[in-house]
């Protein structure tokens, strides 16, 4: 056991492993960056009081909660170069930038729905209350309903945030060289290494202190807004 | 002269028409309570008052001023509308405390944001804020809550809560302070603290509007009472008379069925 790490072989796994779970977190802070701010707006647009725009915001938001993400990705990746619309830049980068095109989309109308359940949870009355106050429409949402929204969206975002963590394994069906990825190579004998199980297991520690990392932060979030109700 | 004429008050929702041709004054110190059933208008006779619904028809002054006027869109603009709403206190049934402040900041939150707009406000910052707070506490004293500032409001019961919402709406010194149906979500026991604070207000002639289904309350408190029914006044004058010798037989309905109960 000694042996194994301190061999060479342990190096080459753990720095291979290393640059694949690089990818990994770097699609999961771009989703995050891209998803968060983008599903606020659809979510404004699911609430729009004109209809058009509520039904189309509304039917997109179906199609994409309703079909797989793995398909996304696939369909994004390949269709736009069958159909000859445009071609995605060749090589890691183009992989990479078109998953995360497909996660940022995916994950904002998953988060949209999370925004639209805290902006409607927050009761009517509180708005009333700042408006007889006198507050203006801005410092009603700025001093009041925000922070109330937030501590209604923070528990179902965690949820959905620490998904995002495992589903970044999905980028490998348009071969994008994530964490998962670099374990497997090891398994088929890319480096001669055939039939060795370890890399794998060790993707799923990375995995494991990943989430645990996220699950803290959140819980940390979550515990600093318990002073209300 | 009134400080509040209502003239002609019309409301719809839809095809329902749940105000009509309502029409009432109150002068200064007074206390005016306004009772029916439930669905007769008497909470949205109020929301129009603090513009949280707009009248369809019919005018409303203050100190003799038009604050607004269904006919004149003028008196309906946005930025006019946020300055005439604080001629208006409103204590709502269910408090709408903001939960994320504490009690003290509840009642200073409103005031501190109307300074911050001032343009002497950078310059004095620190003394005005702390004359705010002062006040503040001065007030949640005068209910009995100096020993509850700090508390949030999950922390304090219904009727705590509602007399900080009461001291949150005194804070900006209304000239009427409006009151629907204060007491209705407390439990019977904690009544009786949220009517003593609003008593006390009688006293020191506060003017005052009190929708209510609180019949004693309604006529010793009040001077004069409203009797609503389906949208329209169905009897109004002193307290005392309308509710102990009502003339209407529909007002004489009403408050037997509350004698039974």
């Amino acid at each position: 056991m000694m042996d194994f790490f301190t061999s060479s072989t342990f190096q080459t796994v753990l720095s291979a492993l290393n640059s694949g779970f690089l990818k990994t977190l770097q699609l999961f802070f771009i989703t995050l960056l891209g998803a968060l701010p983008l599903g606020l707006i659809i979510s404004f647009g699911s609430m729009s009081r004109f209809l058009p725009l509520r039904w189309v915001t509304r039917t997109f938001v179906w199609i994409i909660r309703g079909t797989p993400l793995v398909l996304q990705i696939i369909a994004l990746f390949y269709v736009p170069g069958m159909k000859d619309w445009f071609n995605w830049p060749s090589g890691e980068s183009g992989r990479m930038i078109a998953v995360c095109v497909a996660f940022i989309i995916n994950y904002a109308c998953y988060f949209s729905e999370i925004y639209r359940g805290g902006i409607q949870g927050v009761p009517k009355g509180q708005q009333e209350a700042g408006q007889v106050l006198g507050m203006t429409k801005l410092q009603i949402f700025r001093h009041i309903t925000l922070l109330q929204m937030i501590k209604r969206i923070v528990p179902p975002m965690s949820n959905e945030v620490i998904t995002l963590v495992k589903d970044t394994s999905l980028a490998r069906v348009i071969a994008l060289q994530e964490v998962i990825w670099m374990g497997e190579s090891f398994m088929k004998g890319n480096s001669g290494i055939a039939g060795l199980v370890w890399p794998l297991f060790f993707t799923a520690v990375y995995y494991l202190i990943f989430s645990g990392v996220v699950t803290v932060l959140l819980g940390k979030l979550e515990k600093k807004m318990e002073f209300f109700q | 002269m009134a400080i509040l004429e209502v003239r002609n008050i019309e409301k719809h929702f839809g095809p329902t028409r749940v105000l009509e041709d309502i029409s009432f004054s109150l002068e200064q110190g007074q206390a005016l309570a306004i009772i029916g059933s439930s669905g007769s208008g008497k909470t949205t006779l109020l929301r129009c008052l603090n513009f949280l619904e707009k009248p369809d028809q019919g005018i409303i002054s203050v100190n003799g001023n038009v604050i607004f006027d269904a006919a004149e869109p003028a008196t309906q603009r946005e930025s006019e509308v946020r300055k005439k709403r604080l001629h208006f206190g409103m204590v709502f049934q269910s408090f709408n405390l903001f939960p994320q402040y504490t009690a003290l900041k509840n009642v200073t939150l409103a005031k501190e944001l109307l300074f911050q707009e001032r343009p002497e406000f950078k310059a004095n910052k620190k003394t005005i804020l702390e004359e705010i707070q002062e006040e503040g506490r001065e007030l949640l004293a005068k209910m009995g809550l100096s020993e509850r500032a700090n508390h949030y409001p999950s922390q304090l019961s219904g009727g705590q809560q509602q007399r900080v919402a009461i001291a949150r709406a005194l804070a900006l010194h209304p000239d009427i302070l409006c009151f629907d149906e204060p007491t209705s979500a407390l439990d019977p026991e904690l009544t009786g603290e949220v009517l003593k604070v609003i008593r006390s207000l009688a006293e020191q002639k506060t003017t005052m509007i009190i929708v209510t289904h609180e019949m004693a309350f309604a006529r010793d408190v009040a001077d004069d009472v409203i009797f609503m029914d389906e949208g329209v006044i169905v009897e109004q004058g002193p307290a005392r008379q309308v509710i102990e010798h009502p003339r209407e037989e529909r007002t004489r309905q009403f408050l037997s069925r509350y004698a039974e109960n």
